[in-house]
């Protein structure tokens, strides 16, 4: 029997009777991680990872009738038994293993493969089939390290500190936020975050991830000097608003894994590009389910024709598994939460 | 090849032109001249002939990727683009190549030229494999000839001129024939560009041209313009010719005729041959060849369409009956060079002056004189303008009477406006689409549009395809469109979509003309998306009869 079925709320676990990320409304819905596209409002029940209860409360309300797993602890429900594992994705972020009859499955939900000291770190699970998302599934995708992408970004805002500008650098405010905070060279300067981002980073404060001291943008005055020397955090939407113009002569970048590519570097219309990614690149999906040793791996939300087919010339049983997470089709760099 | 890579993530990284020419000095004040002279070469638009096929670096790209082979044409369908394709799959070196752009270029790259198939795949990877990503790209760029990065020749021009302390135009002179195909910069050629001005630098120049001097678009309300430009009699007004911008250059009893990419184009035009020895030496007319109509009387404007002189180019050898059929004409309305002596600093209305003796004195049957118009006010012009379209002609040129004849695109020296007519315009239906390149990159953003073929009503109304256009949509309206293409799909055919009909844009175009080589029969020049009709239903987009009613 197939643990994990796609229905028109979501994925579905027929012998437990809960849904996993849904789309639409249920009654139990197991939440991976906190992003927009996975946790949405007006489920009856909740359950995730003991480390995203957080995040989840503030994203979805703090009444909300939430039930959280340790990772790797085990519950049984109607004869399934459920856990949570890291995805090393986000602060909270689980893979959600599910063994029924002698059958185990995991659903990955998205993960990233290497340790960025922000989340647990990505474990794999051993399972018969494996549920993996496929966001940047082409072979372009290979991620440069860590230690390159920051020193990169600590030399970008040096170099405008010493030029008497601003650092804007653009990034999603959950997760991206927080990982590039954690690797800043805090002695650059002043960090100055927007609006947005603020409340996440006292989320991750109070799960005991290290972020360096940080001011809200809002509460500097025009004038100070300080903003001309400060690295200025702000999701993609404030960028062209009216919040940009208290920074004056600025230089702005923005970190994503789609700034690999020239050309959606260069229709972002940033300075700078910096490639950064909560997803597993290439190399790391390809690991990541060669490690579970499943024979049959369910690709979901990216690029889901071109990773079914190749696993499928690699000899494993891959298909497709239709989702509502970020975008179905292929890759559409424009606006997709990466 | 490391510095000249960091040069290009520099340029690459900004539009502000500030900070590119501060790039480009940057560059040029370290670079050895060697590896300048070759920069120069490519930044400035030279490129030599494709060196090795593009089927041998897929292959060899795909292979030592080790990929299948559509993973490959995936992977370059997302990116857009060979070069970077290519070097975002090899496997990577952290390291690069601390050998200079001349040493790569020399030493590696066009020797591969002509080499069997066989060799370039014994040759290329030892040398990929000394390439940190950004060099490796740069290297791919320079071997598949699509080296381009946003950097105007014009840019580069005043980047040395500055550093050299030199004139721009001296630069830009200097630069004539520097990007020639097959021509290989050298050390000595990048001390020619920059050295001090010496005075028999002039003399030395054989049959070159002058860089040609650009006109702006002028896209204002007529109400504007006594602010915008004040009176008309500040300015030379002309009929804007729908031709091939040209140099005539006379010196030392030889005529070479230039085209506006700096291209020798003598040999195509016979009908102007005669000038050689009618023109007096030391003469550099600029002008616009136009196909003319045969036995016209003179003084009749009688230009024919642009079509019948690409017809002309596209041939090989030319006919009698062709020369017969589709004579041209230059139409000069500038003089650069007089008496062997530089003009381009004189003010537009004394070189028209002198243009005008030369005509008057000398009988040079395949040159007329672009005549001036005449107007009290601009709404006089204006209304003259309105004539355009039945005169064969793209709109009215105003020309500042004191401009001198700047270099490229330039305003700081006078301005030369081209104050076109709008174009033709249809509503089209978009039914097929493909990814676009560089900025479009993974983007549904090359669409293919198509007419009705009957009008409303009728039992066997279909789409017919008329034109592709990719420019006129910002960037947000890109997006949307991209996405409901994706929604929209019905089969895809390699990297082409055709999508159920649903969107409607106002396309613009320069020129109509008959063509059996479209099923439509009708072939549209530079067409491109005016704007999104949201308002309209697809079955109200326009029908072949209005199309057949553009043709004059």
């Amino acid at each position: 029997m197939d643990l994990v079925i796609a229905r028109p709320e979501g994925l579905y676990c027929p012998p437990g009777d809960f849904y996993i990320d849904p789309w639409r409304p249920v009654d139990r819905a197991i939440i991976t991680h906190g992003h927009g596209d996975h946790a949405r409002t007006g489920n009856r029940h909740y359950l995730t990872a003991a480390s995203g209860e957080g995040i989840l409360r503030s994203r979805l309300g703090q009444s909300i009738d939430l039930q959280t797993l340790a990772y790797g602890e085990r519950i049984r429900h109607h004869g399934v038994t459920l856990s949570l594992h890291p995805a090393g994705h986000v602060l909270g972020s689980a893979q959600v293993r599910l063994e029924h009859q002698g059958q185990v499955w995991v659903a990955s939900g998205d993960y990233k493969v290497e340790p960025d000291g922000t989340c647990a770190a990505f474990e794999p699970v051993a399972c018969h089939t494996f549920i993996t998302e496929s966001t940047f599934g082409l072979p372009i995708y290979r991620w440069p390290s860590q230690a390159e992408v920051f020193a990169g970004i600590n030399a970008w805002w040096r170099a405008n500190r010493d030029q008497g500008k601003a650092s804007v650098l653009f990034c999603y405010a959950f997760g991206k936020a927080q990982r590039i905070l954690h690797g800043l060279d805090a002695s650059i300067g002043p960090i100055l975050v927007h609006g947005a981002v603020e409340p996440l980073n006292r989320v991750y404060r109070e799960a005991g991830v290290y972020l360096p001291e940080t001011r809200y943008a809002g509460d500097i005055p025009r004038n100070d000097p300080l903003l001309r020397q400060a690295l200025v955090l702000a999701p993609p939407s404030a960028g062209g608003s009216s919040w940009m113009r208290r920074f004056g002569d600025y230089s702005d970048a923005f970190a994503s894994g789609w700034m690999l590519l020239r050309g959606t570097r260069r229709r972002r219309g940033v300075d700078r590009g910096f490639v950064l990614s909560d997803h597993a690149d290439w190399p790391g999906l390809l690991w990541a389910i060669g490690q579970t040793g499943a024979q049959r791996v369910m690709v979901t939300h990216g690029s889901v024709n071109v990773l079914v087919r190749y696993l499928n010339e690699q000899g494993l049983d891959a298909r497709a598994f239709a989702t509502e997470y970020g975008d179905e089709d292929e890759s559409t760099p424009a606006g997709a939460e990466a | 090849m490391k510095a000249f890579a960091a040069l290009y993530l520099r340029l690459d990284a900004t539009t502000s032109s500030n900070a590119k020419l501060e790039a480009l000095r940057d560059y040029f004040a370290q670079a050895p001249a060697d590896d300048a002279a070759w920069a120069v070469y490519f930044l400035a638009g030279g490129r030599p002939r494709q060196l090795v096929p593009t089927r041998v670096l897929r292959e060899l790209a795909t292979a030592l990727a080790a990929l299948p082979d559509w993973l490959f044409e995936e992977s370059y369908q997302a990116v857009g683009d060979l070069a970077e394709t290519i070097s975002l799959l090899l496997p990577q070196n952290g390291q690069g190549s601390d050998d200079g752009l001349a040493y790569w270029v020399e030493a590696h790259l066009l020797p591969l030229r002509g080499l069997p198939a066989e060799e370039v795949r014994q040759r290329l990877p030892p040398l990929w494999a000394q390439l940190d990503r950004p060099s490796l790209m740069l290297c791919l760029k320079l071997i598949t000839g699509s080296f381009r990065v946003g950097v105007s020749k014009l840019l580069v021009t005043r980047a040395l001129a500055q550093l050299a302390g030199l004139d721009a135009k001296r630069v830009a002179q200097r630069l004539v024939g520097y990007t020639d195909i097959g021509h290989r910069p050298s050390a000595a050629d990048y001390h020619r560009l920059v050295a001090a001005e010496s005075a028999d630098e002039h003399s030395q120049r054989g049959g070159q041209p002058y860089p040609f001097f650009l006109a702006h678009a002028l896209q204002a309300p007529t109400e504007q313009f006594d602010a915008l430009l004040g009176p008309p009699s500040d300015w030379q007004v002309e009929w804007k010719w729908d031709g091939i911008r040209a140099q005539v250059v006379k010196r030392d009893g030889q005529l070479w005729v230039w085209s506006r990419g700096e291209e020798l184009v003598t040999d195509r035009f016979p009908e102007l041959h005669s000038l050689a020895q009618t023109l007096p030496d030391g003469v550099v007319l600029d002008g616009e060849i136009l196909v003319w109509k045969p036995g016209a009387t003179r003084g009749a404007l009688a230009v024919q369409p642009f079509a019948l002189l690409q017809q002309r180019l596209g041939r090989k050898t030319l006919g009698k009956k062709l020369l017969a059929d589709a004579p041209v004409v230059l139409q000069a309305y500038d003089l650069l060079e007089w008496q062997g002596e530089d003009w381009r600093n004189r003010a537009q209305h004394a070189r028209r002056r002198q243009l005008e003796r030369l005509m008057a004195e000398y009988p040079l049957a395949p040159v007329l004189l672009s005549p001036l118009l005449e107007g009290l006010s601009w709404a006089d012009l204006a209304e003259q303008r309105e004539q355009s379209r039945s005169l064969g002609v793209e709109g009215l040129m105003l020309k500042q009477r004191e401009a001198l004849y700047g270099v490229g695109r330039t305003k700081d020296m006078g301005t030369w406006w081209k104050w076109k007519i709008d174009p033709f315009s249809v509503d089209a239906v978009l039914i097929y689409a493909q990814r676009g390149h560089g900025r479009r990159a993974s983007l549904y953003s090359d669409y293919t549009f198509a007419v009705w073929n009957a009008p409303p009503g009728s039992p066997e109304r279909a789409l017919v395809p008329f034109a592709k256009a990719y420019s006129g949509l910002s960037d947000e309206e890109m997006r949307k469109v991209d996405a409901i293409i994706r929604k929209t799909t019905v089969e895809t055919f390699g990297p082409v979509r055709s999508v159920t009909p649903t969107l409607v844009f106002e396309l613009g175009f320069e020129g109509i003309a008959l063509s059996s080589r479209h099923k439509s029969g009708i072939a549209v020049r530079f067409p491109r998306m005016l704007r999104w009709r949201l308002d309209k239903p697809v079955e109200e987009a326009d029908d072949l009869a209005t199309l057949q009613a553009l043709l004059i």
